[in-house]
């Protein structure tokens, strides 16, 4: 733009190239209706700046029209009518801020019960989820589904926050007790990182700043643990997938035989060199070219987005996948399954769906639904014959047509599916192949009367 | 000192990380192609704006070294700044892209709308934008709104279904999870679709710097006569302004978005430079749109209303 650059100028392309530099976190939170959730949020989009002087102004303004001396900071993030009319949250939100270490994508999920939906769909892109608890009731029934969701959904690390301290006098013990409860609990299920920390989100307590409070809390604050808990897996430990997405085919005279098969790769490393096979046909072949948006690489790896060139010339479409040849993945047509059922319309044994699986979308019979699960106790219910809205269960499925499905503890992107009514396209279910918790864990309460089921 | 750490997870991947312009780039290239490969007859909404304009740079990335299999529509207020139409005719010529324009003036012209009493149009581009959906039998219609804009666009999807009536019903959207988008629709239904749907104004900026985008001039600071009404820098024009009471004077402005003549308003800025706008909008007090935008100081759940109506 200009050629001749003073040093404030070069010292703010310095600052621009920095700052673009970041990584980036995407988290979720998960909370009961009244355990402060969404003054937590406000208070750390408040206290590290993100929140701008006219949203902070419409805060001010909407809390002195409802009476309120103090500005609520939840109104930061209750965005609908119906949200402020009723001060519930009831619908995943999606809020962005940013510190000079890392950006963050909140997932901002309502803790009501009947939305457990709105935390599975949350969790499912998070790497970091931040279950609040209240530090007065301790870990409750909805504290122990927020954790299984987490763990079902494989989010790497899990934050407890265990809210209110103020009104426990910080006390040291009633934390210990909360900390040592759920993270016996959660690690259990199989959650791989838990860090509890004490926090008062409505006096700003060890939430961005450390709290004066609480000098027997020597870790971080959530905020700080945000900034600092380390991010994406190693590509180089996962088989490479690449799910093919779009075949571009320029047909011009300066690319009269290009033929590149465009795509994100969902897992692991590909290599210019390596011998690949393509999936469902099992054709073989060798990439040639990776050729990450503009720059020709010898090297990509999960979530870039990169079109490959082969050495010969397949029949390959869109909803092939391809993966190198000694780390083939097997296909079938029998998926079983952990599910979330997301629509009113139930999910019933019988039921003809579409599937979506990465690229590929076939057809699907619902041959069986073994169990449904209570994530609060994680006692089954065997043969429920069908999964209503927010039920997690256990599904299995005949395909049309062979999948290359990973399970889903393998890979969350090439073992996720939905399941899509072909009527009218509505998306029903959410699932992961393979085994899980869901799939073993031992309920004495099998006997236990249905009307006790809340979700 | 009481710190429970249960299972300490792997380092992170430090050689495989990807920024997070790159993360943002991928993601967005990823909603292009699953659009191009599910979709019959997909457009992309085109204002001129950096927004839009970001949108297209990614969507020749997403296909090149094919041309993008997409065409672009223009809603055309009447009330432009030339330079955005100018930039906006020469992207088409240079990239050899197709162009919808849908007139709000001809609606006006032949009946089918009136003119508010305000003199804004940015309301009246709902009717002429679905009017074209349905002409054109557009099925997915890229826009580039961000959820970081405003408080009912946070809770907006990536892949958004909308009835034949256009319109959003924040109750009813379809869950998305992981990166599986579900595009399918009834006839008459069409998709809206947001590419930089995860994308702050600072990010967008930041890519523009990166990729070495060319913008419209009025991004930049420059001297231009500007009048004051509302708390906003307004530019005179055909469509009204300035009117008794209110005096045109010559300032140093810039523009955060591009709308609407009539209720997109100037920032007062130095910045020439790419360098120094990211600059002003790090320090920045204000979001983009509590700005620059009239039409969302209208009422709490204005831009919500909007587009329950059909609006991006």
């Amino acid at each position: 733009m200009t050629s001749n650059l003073t040093s404030g100028e070069q010292a703010a392309a310095a600052a621009v190239e920095r700052s673009a530099a970041t990584s980036q976190l995407r988290f979720a939170t998960a909370g009961s209706v009244d355990d402060g959730k969404s003054t937590l949020v406000g208070r750390l989009l408040h206290d590290s700046k993100s929140v701008l002087a006219d949203q902070l102004e419409a805060v001010e303004h909407a809390s002195r029209s409802r009476g309120q001396e103090a500005p609520d900071l939840a109104l930061l993030t209750d965005g609908l009518r119906a949200e402020r009319e009723q001060g519930i949250t009831i619908d995943v939100a999606y809020r962005y801020f940013a510190t000079p270490k890392r950006r963050f994508i909140l997932a901002d999920t309502p803790g009501h019960v009947q939305y457990t939906r709105n935390m599975v769909t949350g969790a499912s892109t998070a790497e970091l989820a931040v279950v609040l608890v209240d530090a007065r009731n301790g870990v409750v029934e909805q504290t122990r589904r927020h954790a299984a969701v987490a763990a079902l959904l494989r989010v790497p690390h899990v934050v407890l926050a265990v809210n209110k301290m103020d009104l426990v006098e910080y006390a040291e013990p009633v934390f210990a007790a909360i900390a040592e409860e759920f993270t016996t609990y959660a690690a259990s299920l199989g959650v791989p990182e838990i860090t509890a920390i004490p926090i008062s989100a409505l006096a700003g307590d060890n939430v961005v700043t450390p709290s004066a409070n609480m000098d027997w809390y020597g870790g971080p604050t959530v905020l700080e643990h945000l900034e600092t808990v380390p991010v994406g897996t190693d590509p180089s430990q996962d088989p490479a997938r690449f799910p093919v997405q779009y075949v571009i085919r320029p047909q011009t005279a300066e690319h009269p035989d290009y033929r590149g098969y465009a795509g994100q790769i969902a897992s692991g490393v590909l290599r210019v060199g390596d011998a690949v096979t393509v999936l469902p046909s099992g054709r073989t072949s060798t990439i040639t070219g990776i050729d990450a948006l503009g720059t020709l690489v010898d090297v990509a790896w999960a979530s870039q987005s990169v079109t490959v060139t082969l050495a010969d010339d397949l029949d390959i479409s869109r909803g092939d996948l391809i993966a190198p040849s000694d780390h083939v993945p097997q296909t079938t047509q029998d998926v079983e399954a952990t599910v979330c059922h997301l629509h009113d319309r139930p999910l019933r044994v019988g039921d003809r769906v579409l599937l979506k699986h990465t690229t590929r979308t076939v057809k699907a019979i619902v041959k069986d639904i073994p169990s449904r699960l209570t994530l609060a106790d994680l006692s089954q219910h065997p043969a429920p014959g069908e999964l209503a809205a927010n039920d997690i269960g256990r599904v299995v499925l005949r395909t049309s047509e062979p999948l290359a499905l990973d399970a889903y503890d393998a890979s969350r992107r090439t073992g996720s599916f939905l399941l899509i009514d072909p009527a009218d396209g509505t998306t029903l279910t959410a699932g992961m192949a393979g085994d899980s918790f869901a799939a073993s864990a031992q309920g004495a309460e099998s006997a236990r009367d249905d009307e006790g089921w809340d979700f | 000192m009481t710190t429970v750490t249960a299972i300490n997870a792997d380092e992170g991947a430090g050689l495989y990380a990807l920024s997070h312009l790159d993360a943002l780039e991928s993601e967005a290239v990823h909603i292009f192609r699953e659009v191009a490969g599910e979709f019959e007859r997909p457009v992309i909404l085109f204002s001129g704006g950096k927004d839009s304009i970001v949108m297209l740079h990614l969507a020749l990335k997403a296909f090149a070294p094919a041309a993008v299999p997409f065409s672009l529509l223009h809603v055309d207020t009447g009330h432009n700044f030339p330079e955005v139409i100018a930039y906006r005719d020469n992207a088409v010529a240079r990239h050899g892209l197709r162009l919808h324009v849908a007139s709000v003036q001809e609606f006006i012209d032949d009946g089918r709308l009136r003119e508010r009493p305000d003199g804004t149009r940015n309301p009246l581009q709902t009717v002429p934008l679905l009017d074209a959906i349905e002409k054109n039998r557009f099925d997915a219609v890229f826009g580039g709104g961000r959820r970081d804009e405003e408080k009912a666009r946070a809770k907006e999807r990536v892949f958004s279904l909308r009835d034949e009536f256009g319109g959003w019903d924040p109750r009813r959207q379809r869950p998305e999870l992981w990166q599986l988008y579900n595009g399918r629709h009834s006839p008459g239904e069409h998709v809206r679709v947001f590419p930089l749907s995860n994308w702050t104004e600072l990010d967008v900026w930041q890519y523009i710097a990166r990729e070495k985008i060319d913008l419209p001039e009025i991004y930049y600071a420059h001297e231009r006569e500007v009048f004051r009404r509302g708390g906003m820098w307004l530019a005179p024009g055909e469509w009204g302004g300035p009117k008794d009471g209110e005096t045109v004077e010559r300032r140093m402005v810039r523009y955060r978005t591009v709308g609407d003549m009539s209720c997109t308003g100037a920032v007062e800025s130095d910045a020439v430079t790419i360098e120094q706008v990211i600059d002003e909008i790090a320090a920045s007090r204000l979001t983009e749109r509590g700005a620059t935008r009239a039409d969302d100081k209208l009422s709490e759940a204005a831009m919500e209303d909007r587009k329950r109506e059909g609006y991006f």
